[in-house]
């Protein structure tokens, strides 16, 4: 008895009894959700172009940020390093699009897949050389990035809102929103949005299949550099970063494969869900159940509605 | 197939063929082999490299100076384990054939597995400070030691320290306990349990799953909204320093945060001027005013032998793994004194762990004086449960802010007596123990 | 030119539906048995016991299962490590509860107990199909990792969360525990490796086998066609999980002698995933080719540089294995994007031919 009215009652008692601690913690999940939606969305990109689902992306978080820091190390100006990071994520398209997309056009998804974490083990080892394996602190305030935060007091206690974060949940709408005018409005947009329907249709009207990949990886990776630079500078950059890419699947199974907005609404629902069922009713359970709360809200979704949310209907036809 | 794809098939399958060399053992010098298990990669790379250089940086410096130990050199190697408890069992596979000396597990979990196989394979295990809070009696492990406080010391010590004397004064309070929820994070959990039912005061628990450490966010909300007047940490690697982040964000006071003695400079200077007075244990000194690490920064560091970046040396866990090489020299050289010989064998090795004196005078022979508190071993006795002091964080660097307290051993020695006799019962057939002891006591 | 069939006549239809027809494929498999069970101990390197082979069986054994889920029935599945833990943590409840009964035997049962709750978990893949049915793969592993780290009763208490394995013993030779010898459970592990592969093969060549790849293929086709769905995938997960779970309690009780939770975590999982599909789906052989390429090329790399004279550092030498095993898995799947399975069968194939090209 105890127990279902501590499920049913209790945690809703505490949230009105603390409202600030509520709102602290949707918060909470929102920033959560905007930082995995930013991951989502890199595998988004490259999923709808080039059917490929790229384990690699965790990584190349990691090694985004790290190669912004190494630069920066070295000596090169923040921004003159952002430049210079840019140019890397370009060339590791041009090198994947070219060593690994080329030669398995049209083979199976799942040699793909398994091709993509043969790029991980590449970075792990690659970038693990060069940078070294220490964990380095991000360069949040020469990127002009907000610190601090701004507490507010309200409904009886105070909410901070760290200014960094803030700045995060910013950044990635202007990257959604910019994503999607570019998809919908310029041509190259066009000629990606043509190439996730069908290959053959798309080069039969003269899109060419290299460039285009090269572009959406290209995009992926100035993605996932943004998201590097945010969530290093929330903790320090280091491998153990890649880890949390993985939380980034269920958003993507939510909000569906192949869709744009889909990542940012998933990212928030897994995000938010799983800070309220952690903070309210974590402790029921004996906590630490924010591991596997995101893959059972994810699954739940899909029992109700298998594509996803803003995922293209699956019609199988014998 | 195309003939290039059948070149390219043999060309692998030869590449393949070639490796199966590497499976033969290598031969036997003339120097006792010292393996160090380490992990400079991985999630806890940070905790990790400086006690790696730390520990080969004073093995060098005595290859250098003297000449090893007793005159034989030290062959020192580093197997990267990356806290990995399956790479752990495989490193130690590997080395077997060598014939270790001693083997420094570097992860409670790994030590966890080796403890059963220490006295088989007659290799002592030293796990300076954490593993098996249980293994500090000897009679029941005599193959493992873990000097100078074990983990249920540590636990005590702090407590009374943030009693402000004694356990009692905690009554009716609240303490947070967050810690890394697997191996060494968890070994204090029974103490906690039983001294919070003797003297009355309340736990509030706070895991950190080892694969979700950077992502904090969730423990310090619930931090934020129990209020306990203190929080206690077990954290390593990167769970310190997002800890250390996360507790400045939900405004919890520093001076309220006490850990466990594995936090270093890494974990805290990015954090700087805002995490002044967090506070953690250690038990020796910091910095290179000692003339042993005067040695090792002209003979290893300055000559460029050392892999050390200059923040890192002389910093706390640098310092650490000078430490534990200190200890693993001290017992190499008592094996030397009691068998008789120079290249001495882990058996050997074990007698000198067991007989390790470290009084000051010793400690000034070393080059390091009063660089940590004398303690000594004996048969019975693995750990010594020695005292610890209290070091709080300036903004820049460790300040030492108490003298060294004493662990609460009539609280704490009969659990200890009862997990180990627990640990025998539970293995069935755990052997008692037939080694000989050297010494009277 | 000594791989043909030409005087190979089949008087039975038992003989002509064998699994090896040809005499040269079961004279190949005769040396291969004999190289496993007579050469490699005798080499009495207890290195290459310990280290190489135990753990390549167990995990061929483990790639074998979700080969069989997630190659011929096309169900992809990332929650193997958490099978594999439940079978390892069913066997270490067993034996403590009932330390009288032959450990062997309650290896075999945890396997069962591995198969109950991979049917459950296996429940959501009628519903949602295809890359998605990951997700409740997932939600399995991390759950179960999970269940590993706070159910108390499943490690009996003990403060580390760890287990140990007590000593265990089969006509007064020890077999689990630090005083069994690497040859003795060697042998152990090949006989159940060797046993469940036979059966597994067997599966797949029948009526069960067929009838998973019919429903990998097409699943409505299928259905149409008779095949009861819901028994075929559950089938599927319930056969899978039983080898995740013997591989586990084999992994834990005669290779680590201990385990903690984070043994099978998501890393785990993620390798015989990749052990499976560098295999080549779909294969018995392939579970065994992609089980050796990921385990025992990085111990020969790691431990090349001391073998030919090079010192680097120890996490030099790490980084560099890492780096050189995910080239070679890309420079494999350029070769051979159906995995290391289909080089073998072009292999045999050109072999049958030979000399001749065609």
């Amino acid at each position: 008895m105890s127990l279902l009215y501590q499920i049913f009652i209790d945690p809703f008692a505490q949230m009105i009894a603390s409202p600030d601690l509520l709102v602290q913690t949707i918060w909470e999940g929102f920033v959560g959700g905007v930082l995995y939606a930013l991951i989502a969305l890199g595998f988004v990109l490259i999923f709808k172009a080039s059917g490929v689902f790229n384990f690699a992306q965790g990584i190349m978080m990691v090694f985004a940020a790290l190669t912004l820091v190494g630069f920066h190390e070295k000596g090169a100006p923040a921004f003159v390093a952002l430049v210079l990071t840019i140019g890397v994520m370009y060339l590791l398209a041009l090198g994947v699009e070219r060593v690994i997309l080329r030669p398995l056009v049209n083979q199976p998804e799942i040699s793909l897949f398994m091709a993509t974490f043969g790029l991980t083990y590449l970075l792990i080892g690659g970038g693990e050389l060069v940078f070294g394996g220490n964990p380095k602190s991000m360069i949040a305030s020469e990127l002009y990035l907000p610190s601090g935060s701004i507490d507010l007091k309200m409904l009886g206690g105070t909410v901070s809102l760290q200014k960094l974060d803030i700045a995060a949940a910013v950044i990635a709408l202007v990257m959604v929103v910019g994503l999607g005018l570019f998809f919908q409005n310029t041509r190259i947009g066009r000629a990606l949005r043509a190439v996730a329907d069908d290959h053959q249709a798309a080069l039969s009207v003269g899109v060419s299949l290299n460039q285009i990949w090269v572009i959406v990886w290209f995009a992926a990776g100035v993605v996932a550099l943004a998201t590097g630079i945010m969530w290093g500078a929330r903790s320090d950059v280091s491998f153990a970063l890649q880890i949390v890419a993985l939380k980034a699947l269920p958003v993507l199974v939510l909000g569906g494969l192949t869709s744009i907005p889909g990542a940012i609404v998933g990212g928030l629902i897994i995000g938010v869900g799983e800070k309220l069922g952690e903070f309210y009713w974590g402790h029921i359970f004996g906590g630490g159940i924010e591991s596997w709360l995101a893959y059972m809200i994810a699954m739940a979704f899909l029992l109700f509605r298998p594509q996803g949310l803003f995922g293209e209907r699956i019609i199988e036809r014998v | 197939m195309s003939n290039k794809k059948i070149a390219y098939f043999t060309g692998a399958a030869l590449a393949l063929a070639l490796t199966a060399p590497a499976f033969t053992p290598a031969a036997a010098e003339d120097s006792i082999y010292v393996p160090l298990f380490t992990y400079r990669t991985g999630p806890f790379a940070g905790s990790g490299t400086p006690i790696a250089d730390g520990m080969h940086d004073y093995l060098t410096m005595l290859n250098l100076r003297d000449g090893g130990v007793g005159g034989v050199k030290l062959n020192v190697d580093e197997c990267e384990t990356g806290y990995d408890t399956k790479k752990g069992l495989e490193c130690y596979d590997a080395v077997k054939s060598k014939n270790p000396v001693i083997v420094n597990p570097w992860s409670t979990g790994i030590t966890l597995s080796l403890i059963p196989k220490a006295a088989v394979d007659k290799t002592p295990i030293l796990s300076m400070a954490y593993g098996l809070s249980a293994s500090a009696k000897g009679d029941v492990f005599p193959w493992i030691f873990n000097p100078p406080a074990t983990y249920w010391d540590g636990t005590s010590e702090i407590l009374k320290y943030i009693a402000g004397g004694s356990i009692d004064k905690l009554k009716g309070k609240t303490i947070g306990y967050i810690y890394f929820d697997a191996g060494f994070g968890r070994e204090p959990l029974p103490l906690f349990k039983q001294l919070a039912s003797d003297f009355g005061f309340t736990m509030k628990y706070y895991p950190v799953a080892p694969a979700d450490m950077q992502n904090q966010s969730a423990q310090w909300l619930d931090i934020r909204r129990d209020k306990p007047d203190f929080v206690v940490m077990f954290g390593w690697g990167a769970m310190n320093a997002t800890a250390v982040k996360e507790a400045i964000k939900a405004g919890y006071p520093m001076d309220k945060f006490v850990s466990i003695w594995w936090p270093g400079e890494a974990d805290l200077v990015s954090a700087g001027d805002a995490a002044k007075g967090f506070k953690t244990l250690n038990w020796h000194g910091v910095g290179a005013d000692y003339p042993a690490l005067q040695d090792i920064k002209k003979l290893v560091v300055d000559a460029g032998k050392s892999q050390a970046p200059k923040d890192e040396f002389a910093g706390v866990l640098y310092d650490r793994g000078v430490y534990n090489s200190m200890l693993i020299a001290e017992a190499i050289a008592n094996a030397q004194k009691l068998s008789g010989k120079k290249l001495v064998t882990g058996e050997d090795v074990r007698r000198g762990l067991e007989n390790i004196n470290l009084d000051a005078a010793r400690f000034k022979e070393l080059g390091l004086e009063g660089f940590a508190a004398p303690f000594k071993l004996s048969c019975a006795d693995h750990n010594s449960h020695s005292a610890t002091f209290i070091q709080e964080w300036d903004g820049a660097k460790f300040v030492k802010v108490t003298d060294p307290i004493s662990p609460d051993s009539a609280d704490v020695q009969p659990l200890l007596d009862e997990a180990a006799k627990a640990y025998a019962e539970k293995n069935a057939g755990w052997p008692a123990r037939t080694e000989a002891c050297d010494s009277k006591s | 030119m000594f791989y043909r069939e030409a005087g190979q006549f089949k008087t039975s239809y038992a003989a002509d539906m064998a699994i090896f027809p040809i005499r040269q494929d079961r004279i190949g498999l005769a040396i291969i048995l004999a190289i496993a069970f007579i050469a490699i101990p005798a080499t009495g390197n207890l290195f290459l016991l310990d280290t190489v082979m135990i753990p390549f069986l167990i995990y061929a054994l483990a790639t074998v299962g979700l080969n069989l889920l997630t190659g011929y029935c096309g169900l992809l599945s990332l929650g193997v490590g958490a099978f594999m833990g439940v079978g390892a943590y069913a066997c270490y409840k067993l034996t403590t509860i009932f330390p009288g009964v032959n450990i062997l035997i309650w290896i075999i049962a945890s396997g069962f107990v591995s198969c109950a709750v991979g049917v459950v978990f296996g429940l959501p893949s009628l519903r949602i199909k295809g890359f998605y049915l990951v997700v409740s793969t997932l939600a399995a592993q991390f759950f179960l990792d999970w269940c590993f780290a706070r159910i108390t009763w499943l490690y009996n208490d003990n403060t580390s969360g760890a287990i140990e394995v007590p000593t265990a013993k089969l006509f007064g030779l020890p077999i689990t525990g630090p005083t069994a010898t690497p040859t003795t459970r060697y042998f152990i592990v090949l006989i159940f490796v060797v046993t469940l592969a036979w059966i597994a093969s067997n599966l797949v060549h029948g009526r069960i086998g067929r009838m998973w790849m019919a429903v990998r293929d097409m699943d409505i086709a299928a259905e149409l066609m008779g095949v009861r769905l819901l028994r075929a995938k559950l089938l599927a997960f319930a056969v899978s999980s039983f080898y995740a779970g013997v591989a586990g309690a084999l992994m834990v009780f005669l290779w680590l002698g201990a385990a903690e939770p984070e043994a099978f975590n998501i890393n785990q999982s993620f390798l015989v995933l990749f052990m499976t599909i560098i295999g080549g789906l779909g294969s018995i052989v392939g579970a065994f080719l992609g089980a050796a390429l990921l385990h025992i090329l990085p111990i020969g790399l790691r431990a090349l540089p001391g073998a030919i004279g090079l010192s680097l550092g120890s996490a030099t030498i790490e980084q560099l294995t890492f780096a050189i095993t995910g080239a070679l898995i890309i420079f494999f799947l350029i070769v051979e994007p159906r995995g290391l399975a289909q080089l073998w069968r072009i292999g045999k194939q050109k072999l049958r031919v030979w000399p001749f090209p065609y």
